[in-house]
């Protein structure tokens, strides 16, 4: 009677199958105005910010974030913050200075080398690489946070869905902003948007890496590829089990690798445990939306 | 007889009860100054409060006779001579009286010869996923048309619409025309529609209900985001046959006019006439459904 014939296909209830990537098709036009949208009211209009400061890495997820909080608010409205550690890559500079040119957004270089270290060389000199890393995404928040007060900004985050579901970053570092755009998208579902939206083919096309140890690519870190994870995590969060998966033909190695990934991040999907006393617990009981 | 209706695509100010209501009192001068005059605004579900109001039902519910008070007492409705005098309104709102808090859809005439027709009280309340209404709010007990000054009228909230019965009940009491008051939380991004996909399954679903009963449908829906939640808008309007008559644009509010002859129902059920069949029929099914009470041998190849 109405709407189109034939009606579109019901992606999501698609059969696993490790050949068909179609459950993760979006229509990129109609994703681009819903998150343009999102950011206008949540920032604008729910929170009354005129500007946003987002953390510009280099990566894809930062340089998709911060077009759509130029394409929403003008990219006067938004500072990319460059936080070089010194074992940064040389490419992320380059990369997120081509995004900022392309969209217009102005950037602020704050090189978080002598916070990181005057922690660590002076108390904690062995550390290794994977809690220099933290403690290098924790300083690029205080930074984030410290020039958003500043500014009157909102501090806007980067996160995708798959490095959410597997718990593939650090807690209360980036995913502290309040206010997030991408994380309901899985990374290929970036990778896609941020081609319909021009990003430069150099930022969507590299591997993938959270900078923070030299060399690192997130694929080799965390042992399957984003492709690969994207679409196991889509059939484990829609209701199937790593058995299902695998007589589906997924590589059951990989299967219970994204399962064991997702099954043990829980905690860090929430806010911090607190001890319940009494019926008007916050958050338990007493319970008032995020934006009342 | 031509009714028409402007359909209030609407963002409440979340939590701010005085804030929208003069917002909507703004909005209903608006479309009453459009040519052609509607007889009708029709609003979406808790366009007072926004939807995700968790615990806070408890302190923006309010009673019907308040909220239809506060109207007209914003639009001039108090004393004869109201611009908005003698126009029919239906609003979703959290409903507070004696006996709980409800999500409830208020239809009534404004002015001073006007007053309260109609409240229904949502029925199926959604409570999966993202949402939880019957930790917060009571069920409403029934399904009722009702006589306003344009037609028999019915009304259903959001989930109401998405179970056949309730379209079904609404048109043995004699609706010829169901306004479905709506707060859908916008979800599916697939390739094909350029809408989100919950907005594809309303299309189907209002276009069913009207079709199979020969009524018009309309739907009201709610715009803005909350909390990370989109309410996309995409209100809509059916004919007794099913066919879409306008939608509304997406993300953003908007006064959509429509007219309707309400005698068209009846033009589209002698064509067609489902409903005559689904009003022999009802009673002797219900006897015999599942749950009635009743038992009587099936006989053998039924």
């Amino acid at each position: 009677m109405t709407g189109a014939w034939p009606p579109p296909e019901a992606a999501v209830a698609r059969a696993p199958d490790p050949a068909d990537a179609r459950p993760l098709d979006i229509d990129t036009d109609l994703v681009r105005s819903w998150l343009v949208q999102f950011l206008r009211e949540e920032i604008e209009r729910r929170r009354g910010f005129r500007r946003v400061v987002v953390g510009l890495s280099g990566g894809v997820d930062s340089a998709l974030t911060a077009a759509l909080c130029a394409e929403a608010l003008g990219p006067e409205a938004v500072l990319a913050l460059l936080l070089p550690y010194r074992t940064s890559s040389p490419w992320s500079r380059e990369h997120a200075l081509l995004v900022a040119e392309k969209f217009e957004i102005p950037t602020r270089t704050i090189d978080i080398t002598r916070a990181v270290d005057g922690y660590l060389d002076e108390f904690e000199p062995g550390a290794g690489g994977h809690r220099r890393g933290n403690v290098a995404a924790r300083q690029r928040m205080i930074v984030l946070f410290d020039q958003a007060f500043k500014l009157s900004a909102l501090p806007v985050g980067t996160g995708n869905k798959a490095e959410r579901l597997l718990g593939y970053y650090t807690w209360h570092a980036d995913d502290s902003p309040p206010v997030n755009p991408l994380g309901d998208l899985f990374k290929s579902q970036v990778w896609a948007l941020a081609r319909a939206v021009g990003v430069p083919a150099e930022v969507v096309d590299k591997p993938a890496t959270a900078d923070l140890i030299q060399g690192q690519t997130d694929e080799e870190d965390l042992g399957v590829t984003y492709p690969e994870a994207d679409l196991i995590l889509h059939h484990l969060i829609s209701g199937r089990g790593t058995d299902d998966l695998a007589e589906a033909g997924f590589e059951k190695k990989k299967v219970e690798l994204v399962a064991r990934r997702l099954e043990s991040t829980h905690w860090k999907r929430h806010l911090p445990t607190v001890a319940m006393l009494s019926p008007t617990a916050i958050g338990e009981w007493y319970l008032r939306p995020v934006d009342y | 007889m031509p009714l028409d209706i402007a359909i209030a695509q609407f963002r409440p100010s979340k939590g701010d009860l005085d804030a929208t209501l003069d917002d909507c009192a703004e909005a209903i001068l608006r479309a009453v100054g459009q040519e052609p005059r509607p007889r009708l605004v029709v609003f979406p579900e808790t366009a007072l409060t926004g939807y995700f109001l968790e615990g806070g039902v408890r302190e923006q519910a309010i009673a019907a006779p308040e909220l239809l008070e506060a109207l007209n007492a914003r639009v001039g409705g108090e004393a004869d001579g109201g611009d908005a005098d003698g126009v029919d309104i239906a609003i979703g709102f959290y409903e507070r009286d004696a006996r709980g808090i409800y999500n409830s859809a208020l239809y009534a005439t404004l002015g001073p010869g006007g007053g309260i027709l109609h409240v229904h009280r949502k029925v199926f309340l959604a409570t999966y996923g993202v949402f939880q209404e019957e930790r917060f709010v009571e069920a409403g007990a029934g399904i009722r048309a009702f006589d306003g000054p344009p037609g028999r009228i019915a009304l259903l909230i959001c989930e109401d619409g998405f179970h056949s019965v309730s379209g079904t009940l609404a048109a043995l009491d004699g609706a010829s025309i169901i306004l479905i008051l709506s707060a859908s939380p916008a979800r599916g991004a697939a390739p094909g529609a350029g809408v989100p996909g919950n907005l594809v399954r309303w299309d189907a679903l209002a276009s069913a209900i009207a079709a199979e009963h020969g009524v018009f449908v309309v739907v009201s829906q709610l715009v803005g985001f909350e909390g990370g939640k989109g309410f996309a808008g995409g209100s809509a309007a059916y004919d007794p046959r099913g066919h879409r008559l306008m939608a509304g644009p997406l993300w953003e509010e908007a006064l959509l006019p429509v007219r309707v002859d309400l005698d068209e129902a009846a033009r589209a059920r002698a064509e067609e006439p489902l409903f005559s069949d689904l009003e022999r029929s009802w009673t002797r099914l219900l006897v015999n459904s599942p749950g009635s009470g009743v038992r009587r041998p099936v006989p053998e190849g039924e």
